[in-house]
């Protein structure tokens, strides 16, 4: 039997003296999506922060195929790509400069494809612009960029974890990123993703909601 | 380093601090030549070292503050290897400026011809040690919100010995005294800092994002 993509077993966390989840077990397998919901405060950034390992706080483990993360942390850094809730970019370099400081220090990206992922997320008039004079949805589209670096061949057993990857972006870019959601996962990639808003395109959902899981 | 120069007044900071105390220091004790040339090894140490420490607050700062910290120890780069290049980073764009610079300060305050080389020698191998001290205290204390007054609390106690090592070999090269204890003792400190200290870094790195 092969192991799940990421597995994670009787989570527990509490922040503040306050149980944000607890028993909390899924597997995500390639092909799949986790759309994890729930209100403001319930734990949905937390967890993504202990799924892509920046989180150590917690108890009951998670393994990316059958290995706990922090023994395979190369391999798992090497497939792992991680949206923050903040933008990410550096305000003093510019959009081509910022995808090719990514493309260095997460070498699963692919620097011959920073021209490609600039024309996807729409800001082929702004590669040359420093970060700084971009809006808020201009800059969360840089940061988002990163997604349209990966190629195809290496989707397999890769994962997204996307926190509000949604935010300050229109509505043409949520149904771009979405089409590229479906796109990976039918490449046999895994998401797993919060947001708020309603997921049009997006099949091979999983549903998870936070708010069941605390006190 | 890019980003260092594409910010110029976080670059020019620590130098022009660096040049106006030194500047102002004649003004407020005397300007006898005698008197400032017995003081110059300890005041343009002690004035290259605030230098040094005004600059570390933003060290990881902007980094934090931005989201890319957590994307560098994301990366399949090892967190060693960052917290040295950060450290290294820091150096070039404040340490070694620091260094090129004493030499036009040490005229001014009538340190004696033959003990520049020495400030030069013990600035380019004293100044990466305070890099590297000083980057621990920065890691630890990039998630709080007034860390700088800390960073001082953690880092000046640690920069003493390198404080007295290299303004006494500066002192003892203005008396024509032999110096290369002096230095290697500096160099000695260096290379124990240069070993252990981007491990610290990068632990405190870890537990900061992670708090």
């Amino acid at each position: 039997m092969t192991a799940s993509l990421l597995a994670i077993t009787d989570l527990y966390c509490e922040r503040d003296d306050r149980v944000l989840f607890e028993n909390l077990s899924l597997q995500l397998n390639q092909g799949q999506i986790v759309h994890l919901v729930g209100k403001n405060g319930s734990g949905k950034t937390s967890l993504l922060r202990i799924l892509s390992g920046l989180y150590h706080s917690y108890e009951g483990s998670v393994k990316y195929l059958g290995q706990d993360i922090s023994h395979v942390r190369n391999e798992y850094n090497k497939a792992l790509l991680y949206i923050a809730h903040n933008v990410s970019v550096k305000g003093a370099l510019t959009v081509r400069e910022n995808l090719d400081w990514y493309s260095k220090i997460q070498p699963q990206l692919d620097s011959d494809m920073i021209q490609d992922a600039i024309t996807s997320v729409g800001l082929n008039d702004f590669d040359d612009v420093l970060c700084h004079h971009l809006s808020a949805g201009q800059k969360r589209r840089v940061n988002l960029a990163r997604l349209y670096m990966l190629p195809v061949s290496a989707f397999e057993n890769s994962l997204w974890i996307l926190d509000e990857p949604y935010t300050a972006i229109d509505v043409e870019g949520v149904a771009s990123l979405e089409n590229h959601l479906q796109g990976y996962v039918s490449e046999g990639g895994a998401v797993i993703l919060t947001t708020h808003q309603f997921m049009h395109r997006t099949e091979a959902v999983v549903k998870i909601n936070l708010d069941e899981l605390g006190t | 380093m890019l980003l260092s120069f594409r910010r110029r007044s976080e670059l020019l900071n620590p130098l022009l601090f660096f040049m106006m105390v030194a500047a102002l220091f004649p003004l407020g004790v005397s300007p006898a030549a005698d008197f400032l040339s017995q003081l110059a090894p300890g005041v343009l140490w002690v004035c290259a070292l605030l230098a040094s420490l005004l600059s570390l607050d933003s060290l990881f700062k902007a980094d934090y503050e931005d989201g890319t910290l957590e994307q560098l120890l994301l990366s399949c780069e090892s967190t060693y290897m960052i917290a040295l290049a950060k450290a290294v980073a820091h150096w070039l764009t404040t340490g070694l400026p620091l260094a090129l610079l004493a030499p036009l300060l040490a005229v001014m305050l009538f340190l004696p011809t033959q003990a520049i080389p020495t400030l030069v020698v013990t600035l380019l191998v004293g100044t990466p040690t305070l890099s590297l001290i000083g980057a621990i205290a920065s890691a630890l204390t990039v998630g709080l919100k007034k860390g700088g007054v800390l960073i001082s609390l953690l880092v000046i106690p640690l920069y003493i010995p390198v404080l007295i090592f290299g303004a006494s070999a500066v002192h003892g090269a203005s008396q024509g005294l032999p110096v290369v204890a002096y230095i290697a003792i500096l160099g000695a400190m260096l290379a124990l800092s240069l070993v252990l200290a981007p491990f610290a870094i990068a632990a405190a790195l870890r537990v900061s994002v992670s708090s």
